[in-house]
């Protein structure tokens, strides 16, 4: 197969892209659209809104979803905001601006066509979700509230206490349930979408497992939409849910859907270090906090005085002294590398030596107690409910973990994958972040993605297929696919080894933080490629899967996710190897300016890699994109 | 520094839905007191299937007290003994070297089990796609600040919408009753000027789907006690009092009809 990375840009000038689009594509009139088929797999932000919406407009709807609701999706973990260039704060804000941060922010690795658009929306989603009932943060005065995140200089963050995720979900929920209630969607929960079937080179429909009963099944349509989420869970120890997963993004890989930047992933700063080495989820303390905590490691590293016994001179308060400028507020890679750099030097905090301080002491002197309690209260109170200490006493110990994944399926303008009639939305594509995403702006992209983008766009593709009929999915290319599906399960239990799927994952995810994590070298990154296929050979030979396949077996579902992992994990090295300069979330020690700091190459490196699957996971084929920037001068990415 | 605690662990298991179910007494020794209940739960069936036994199945995911994924009965408490706490936030320092832990799943004729400690929790969403949202599609939405809302009600709303929908107030209510996720629902969207217009509709269809479900409320209160988010049953009254409401007004609007 062929594969055609044309990004199907508009024309004109980037501020009109957009608009001329919306104007100039096919639109299916409202009395046809009931004859369309479409299948949205994933119910977040993204999945729930934009099943949602083609529902409204009065498209016919299957909605999918691994978990018992679309309530529970991991979006509804987000804790500290979204972005919108509102301006409501007066101070310079505007869809400029925010487009030009998001570029910069993502190291110029991103489409400008795109970012803009995002940006454009933005303004559109806070509107849109107030009116659906999203209790947005207020002032005394009853207008809306904004705070400062991460990468910016200007206040445009909108947040629901530490809850932002949930409400912003629970509103596209509630948006779902009523096009559920009306019979426009039909909703498939604890189902897992196993394959992908395309006949003639377009999308036909999905295979699924029905995690109850066990019974593979098939489902067509005439256009599918994955909006299944990041696979930060590759590492095992990560910020993400539990289920959180590849799968579908993997699976649609191995259709022929070219897989962009898998290397670009990113290490939030500010999580609770890891207690024991079991844990495998950790806690994400909001970003948000770093408005108004301050990171400090002891200069001596032998210093195990506790923290209020250690006097303001023999504090190292290292971003604050390597970037004047925005100080705790560096942007996440820079933050979290910062703190690798501390801890490696021996200078980690806490029983295992491994986080850093992020201490409210002087922020409380200044405002008082109560107004921090009322900015992180409850954030306050999580962080003590893990580990039996008080941020209003003691500082926070805190340390970076994998978080969120800029990389993801390829897409075009119109977020079609390389597949037709197969889209993808929210963080499973790799669309709007380039090597690294700004805080609060993953909520804005998925919600861009599922309320205004995709909604708009599909028309253009399913116009011209009225009159026609999804293949039937007693089709051939249906039947073999969910025997393979079927055949695929079945083996994972008939193994008969002697390992858990959780035991190979833990051993994956720690060769992928050590040799593919924060820093990355040729050596390190070719000593994870010699590792894993053994692994998965291992793997696949010592697996012990107990149970059967006729009822809810989460021990069975967890293989068939980690046995993806293991192929993911090796494009994801290959990508981070053959990407010989550091940008945004992608550190190569090779590529670094003598202050240590990230050193890109425009020449040779501003594209995108797009990766083909050739049907063995070590030798995918590697095409590029490459990016144009004629509204965005490239520069050095200063936070000095 | 963490202790090390051995427990007894009495796990519910049911093999499905229609399956007569049985408490199964496994050993937990050696658990390190720093980690969270489900980390316990995670080790204990690590070490189940080295056995070749099924591993115990019980819903998660977040880990983090949002998603209201988890649900246990622990020693007849639902989410166990520390208030305001889901079950993925508990930690073993609240044990006690020794302990025997009984975990069973909720228990309601509205949440049958699918197996072991899983439930099925639709009958929630029943109630939302019956009336909890606000009418207002896609495109079109007036300036986010064309309504300011009074702090106070818009925090207010917030204190209601925090509901995670686990199911706990259900699980600890003697009746099984739905009223104070229901009502976190209906204040939420209530309290709102946005939600003003379908504001009766809203809480008549909510509150006939919710009985038609769950169990009738009879004032207990362990539903408050129970919730991790700590849930007021003022909604409650609140729900009511608009349900009374709704019943004269929307009975008024059909007669214009
Ligand atoms: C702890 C935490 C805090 C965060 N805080 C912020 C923040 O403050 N601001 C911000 O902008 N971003 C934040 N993010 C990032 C942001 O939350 C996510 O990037 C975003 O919510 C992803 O939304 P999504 O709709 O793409 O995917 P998800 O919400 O992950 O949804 C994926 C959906 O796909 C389904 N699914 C997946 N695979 C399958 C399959 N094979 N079959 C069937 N269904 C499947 C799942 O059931 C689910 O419904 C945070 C992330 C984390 C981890
Ligand atoms: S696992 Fe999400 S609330 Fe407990």
């Amino acid at each position: 197969m062929t594969i055609n990375l044309d990004a199907k840009i508009p024309d004109g000038p980037i501020d009109e892209k957009w608009t001329n689009y919306k104007f100039e594509h096919k639109l299916v009139n409202p009395a046809n659209r009931r004859k369309y088929e479409v299948i949205v797999v994933g119910t977040g932000l993204a999945g729930g809104a934009a099943a949602a919406t083609l529902g409204e407009q009065g498209y016919r709807v299957k909605a999918f979803t691994f978990h018992d609701s679309p309530r529970r999706a991991h979006s509804i973990a987000a804790q500290g905001g979204i972005n919108a260039a509102k301006n409501y704060k007066g101070d310079g804000d505007s869809i400029w601006r925010l487009f030009y941060d998001t570029v910069k922010g993502g190291d110029f690795r991103s489409r400008e066509a795109n970012v803009y658009r995002l940006a454009e929306e933005s303004v559109n989603i806070i509107d849109q979700m107030t009116a659906q009932g999203v209790p947005f943060a207020r002032e005394y005065g009853g207008l809306l509230d904004n705070r400062s995140f991460g990468g910016a200089q200007v206040s445009r963050t909108f947040y629901a206490r530490g809850q932002t995720g949930q409400q912003l979900l629970l509103g596209a929920y509630q948006q779902l349930a009523r096009q559920i209630g009306l019979g426009n969607v039909e909703l498939h929960n604890r189902t897992e979408l196993v394959d992908i079937v395309v006949v003639d080179g377009r999308a036909a429909g999905i295979v699924v497992r029905d995690l109850v009963t066990g019974e593979v099944t098939s489902h067509s349509a005439h256009a599918v939409v994955l909006a299944t989420g990041g696979y930060s869970n590759v590492f095992f120890l990560s910020t993400n849910a539990m289920a959180c997963n590849v799968t579908a993004a993997w699976r649609a890989h191995r259709r022929g859907a070219a897989f962009a930047n898998p290397c670009y992933t990113q290490i939030h700063p500010t999580c609770i270090p890891q207690s024991d080495d079991f844990q495998s989820k950790l806690t994400l303390m909001s970003e948000s906090l770093r408005n108004d905590g301050r990171i400090w490691v002891p200069k001596d590293p032998d210093d195990n005085r506790s923290p209020d016994q250690i006097p303001e001179d023999q504090r190292d308060y290292y971003l604050e002294r390597r970037y004047p400028s925005f100080g705790n507020l560096a942007p996440r890679d820079i933050a979290s590398r910062a703190a690798l750099v501390e801890v490696s030097k021996g200078h980690g905090v806490g029983p295992l030596k491994n986080g850093v301080y992020l201490d409210f002491g002087e922020a409380i002197g200044r405002l008082g107690q109560k107004v921090i309690e009322e900015r992180y209260g409850n954030l306050f109170e999580m962080y003590e409910r893990i580990t039996d200490e008080s941020p209003y006493k003691v500082p926070m110990r805190i340390y970076p973990a994998p978080h969120y994944t800029m990389g993801g399926l390829w897409v075009d303008y119109e977020l079609m994958t390389t597949v037709p009639g197969l889209y993808c939305a929210g963080e499973a594509n790799f669309s709007d972040h380039g090597a690294n995403r700004l805080g609060a702006s993953a909520l804005m992209q998925g919600l861009a993605d599922g309320y205004f983008v995709l909604p708009a766009t599909i028309s253009n593709y399913l116009a011209p297929l009225l009159g026609t009929k999804p293949v039937p999915t007693d089709h051939p290319e249906f039947q073999a696919a969910e025997a393979a599906a079927r055949d695929r399960f079945a083996g994972y239990l008939s193994i008969g080894g002697t390992r858990s799927p959780d035991s190979f994952h833990m051993e994956l995810g720690k060769i992928m933080l050590e040799h593919c994590g924060m820093e990355r070298t040729k050596q390190s990154l070719e000593k994870a490629l010699s590792e894993i296929p053994g692994l998965h050979a291992e793997f696949r030979k010592d697996l012990r899967v107990t149970g059967d396949g006729e009822s809810t077996n989460q021990t069975l579902e967890k293989a068939g996710r980690v046995d993806d992992f293991f192929e993911l994990a090796q494009v994801m090295c290959l990508d981070a190897l053959t990407r010989e300069e550091s940008c945004g979330g992608h550190f190569r020690a090779e590529h670094q300016t003598d202050e240590g700091e990230a050193e890109r190459d425009d020449e040779n490196f501003a594209h995108v890699a797009a990766w083909e699957w050739t049907g063995d996971p070590a030798q995918p084929a590697r095409h590029v994109e490459s990016l144009e920037f004629d509204n965005v001068h490239l520069a050095v990415r200063s936070y000095k | 520094m963490s202790r090390e605690l051995n427990l007894t662990l009495k796990v519910w298991r049911q093999d499905g839905p229609d399956a007569p179910g049985r408490f199964d007494t496994i050993a937990a020794p050696g658990i390190n007191d720093e980690m969270s209940f489900l980390e316990m739960l995670d080790l204990v069936n690590e070490r189940l299937i080295a056995e070749g036994q099924e591993a115990i199945v019980f819903d998660h995911d977040c880990r983090e007290g949002i998603c209201g994924t988890c649900s246990l009965m622990i020693d007849g408490q639902a989410h166990g003994p520390q208030k305001g706490t889901a079950t993925c936030q508990l930690h073993m320092r609240k044990f006690d070297d020794g302990a025997e832990v009984t975990i069973e799943p909720w228990r309601a004729t509205a949440f049958p089990v699918i197996k072991d400690l899983m439930v099925d929790r639709s009958a929630f969403d029943r109630i939302v796609e019956a009336g909890g949202f606000i009418t207002a599609e896609t495109g079109g939405a007036p300036d986010a600040n064309m309504t300011p809302i009074p702090k106070p009600v818009a925090d207010s709303a917030m204190d209601a919408a925090a509901c995670i929908g686990c199911g706990a107030c259900v699980a600890a209510c003697p009746n099984s009753a739905a009223q104070l996720f229901t009502s976190a629902k209906v204040g939420h969207l209530n309290l709102l000027p946005q939600g003003q217009a379908e504001r009766y509709q809203r809480v008549e269809a909510m509150v006939d789907t919710m009985e038609e479900l769950f169990g009738s409320c009879t004032n207990h209160g362990e539903c408050e006690e129970a919730c991790p988010k700590e849930i007021s049953i003022d909604f409650i009254a609140l729900m009511n009092k608009d349900y009374l409401a709704a019943k004269f007004k929307n009975r008024k609007l059909l007669s214009r009809k």
